[in-house]
């Protein structure tokens, strides 16, 4: 099809859509305005049910922690994937890839900011029940840090330090321990992922039960997973460095 | 002006669909979907939005101050990063058919071409 036909097919189309969403969004609340139940009822019941301060986190990780499940089973299979298709064009002799950085300094620094991501990480994962964090946030963050040891100390310092046989049971051992999470919570008579362990003290670090286990589970699988897609794409982008320059 | 936030998703959204149909580029298309993507957050976030509320986290606000929904904030928090490994994957199959054709542009790719 050629493009003008294509977008006048699309203009018709997007017409009708452009309609049909401006007259379904007309009716909502108007903005500011939030009328849902769900929310109200949600934040009324986090203290006194769940002992958790963030809301959202024991939104995304107890009231809802079956939704994220499937969140999280997208991200391993979308990681797992990109691993299944950059893996076969990759080259194995990446060692002999030269690192552009040699300023002592530069690496110093990214040592500092690496090590000081990290805490970061720990951080917002640790206190995703008592201030804006969680798991999925911090688990992103997590593989950030290792990002930064690349940058400053060039490919060889980040393969060291992570390479994909690290990153894989990582995300795998995350994505293992939410789902089995889940089915422990039978074995309590309780509900799939329903919190089968002491709520503790509102506010406290050790709040939130085994909501708070599923949250450090799902930071493993993030982090995992994200460092995968890193190390399968620099792996790929090392060897087609190498490949050009070699003659 | 109380459905502009709602209508900017629509544009967003739209946009981003006028992009993917007229791309002529694997990896601008990625980007086309992510904007697509964007869209649904700020759809979401401004449902939940209401006037001086602050966000829905108990720490050091007493428990009668007005927050705003914490259930669209979920959704949109774990989509984000959903969202970035599937544009990875999306790159991936990108990466893959230019090595296979030797070109990014999907009209001139065989099983792309519409």
């Amino acid at each position: 099809m050629k493009l003008p036909l294509r977008l006048a097919v699309f203009g018709v189309g997007v017409a009708g859509l452009g309609f049909l969403l401006v007259w379904g969004v007309a009716d909502l609340p108007p903005f500011g305005h939030y009328a849902g139940p769900y929310g109200d009822i949600i934040t009324k019941l986090v203290e006194p049910q769940r002992h958790m301060a963030n809301a959202v986190t024991a939104v995304v990780f107890d009231y809802r922690g079956f939704d994220t499940m499937g969140e999280e089973l997208i991200l391993f299979s979308a990681a797992s994937a990109v691993a299944l298709l950059l893996r076969e064009i990759r080259e194995r002799d990446t060692v002999d890839v030269v690192d552009a950085i040699r300023s002592d300094a530069i690496r110093g620094l990214g040592v500092l900011v690496a090590a000081a991501t990290l805490l970061l990480a720990l951080y917002v994962v640790s206190h995703g029940f008592v201030s804006p964090g969680g798991g999925f946030q911090g688990g992103v963050v997590i593989s950030a840090a290792f990002l930064f040891v690349f940058l400053t100390g060039e490919y060889h310092a980040y393969a060291r330090l992570m390479p994909t046989k690290f990153a894989e049971p990582l995300e795998s051992f995350g994505a293992g321990a939410y789902v089995a999470l889940g089915l422990i919570a039978f074995g309590f008579g309780l509900a799939f992922l329903e919190n089968f362990l002491p709520l503790g003290v509102t506010g406290r670090l050790r709040s939130g039960g085994s909501a708070a286990l599923v949250n450090w589970a799902s930071a493993f699988a993030v982090a995992g997973g994200f460092l995968l897609i890193y190390a399968e794409y620099l792996e790929g982008n090392m060897a087609a460095r190498y490949r050009r320059s070699k003659p | 002006m109380s459905v502009l936030p709602y209508l900017l998703a629509v544009f967003v959204f739209l946009v981003g669909l006028y992009g993917i149909v007229s791309s002529r580029d694997l990896i601008h298309l990625t980007v086309c979907v992510s904007v697509c993507q964007s869209s649904t957050y700020i759809l979401l976030l401004a449902i939940g939005y209401r006037e001086h509320a602050t966000a829905p986290v108990y720490g050091d606000i007493p428990a009668s101050r007005k927050v705003v929904d914490p259930v669209v904030q979920s959704l949109a928090l774990t989509d984000i990063v959903v969202a970035v490994a599937v544009s990875a994957l999306l790159l991936a199959f990108a990466l893959r058919a230019f090595e296979h054709e030797g070109s990014l542009d999907p009209r001139e790719m065989a099983e792309l071409k519409g």
